[in-house]
């Protein structure tokens, strides 16, 4: 079903290399990325990320829990303004 | 009557059936279970003796997380998606497909039933 164990998580290569860097630094900013199919590492824990999602960047701020899954996950790219009509409740 | 972990055991099925009724016991666990048991698939559980009963409960208990326990995991872990705010908690709360299936049409099993549109527009031309 889904990724090859053998192959390990895909992050991309220069924002692990950002937050690798922020880490030894101990500085926090946030990083901007369009790299919505990398997963999240335990390194990220703590750091804020702005994930693009097609139109704008979304700010996640990662927490323990959220290891594991795509950043893309946490920004959506499709708005639901809901349906005609459906105006009161 | 058997009772295992608060569940009533049909008494005139056959042992691999009737440990189904179990909240995530299946066909195959079932299976296995008996066979670590040591009893016959076919044996009816009005049949079983008090060793074979304890040898089943025993198993349950160090092996499998069934009924209650399993039943607040699921909804433990579907939580967590809730609060992580990600794509699947958002379906979730939203009450729609979680899995990438389309929403056009059907999805009734999420959506409930039809919930009917007064003077919806049909498409012209």
């Amino acid at each position: 079903m889904s990724r090859s164990l053998k192959k390990g998580p895909f992050i991309d290569y220069k924002l692990e290399k950002r937050v690798i860097e922020m880490n030894s630094t101990s500085k926090k900013s946030v990083i901007k990325t369009w790299s919505r199919s990398s997963m999240i590492s335990p390194d990220f824990v703590g750091h804020t990320i702005a994930v693009h999602n097609g139109n704008k960047f979304i700010p996640v701020y990662i927490t323990e829990n959220m290891v594991g899954h795509k950043l893309g996950e946490f920004a959506p790219t499709r708005t639901f303004r809901g349906h005609a009509g459906n105006r009161k409740k | 009557m058997a009772r295992i972990v608060g569940v009533d055991l049909p008494k005139n099925k056959r042992g691999e059936v009737a440990l189904t009724y179990i909240y995530g016991i299946g066909r195959s666990s079932s299976r296995r279970i008996l066979d670590k048991a040591g009893i016959s698939y076919d044996k009816k559980v009005s049949e079983w003796d008090d060793n074979e009963l304890n040898a089943i409960r025993t198993i349950l208990n160090e092996e499998y997380k069934v009924e209650g326990e399993l039943r607040s995991m699921v909804q433990m872990n579907i939580k967590r998606l809730m609060d992580i705010g990600c794509y699947r908690g958002i379906r979730h709360r939203l009450g729609l497909p979680v899995r990438g299936q389309s929403t056009k049409n059907n999805a009734r099993t999420r959506k409930g039933r039809k919930k009917t549109v007064a003077n919806k527009k049909k498409a012209t031309k």
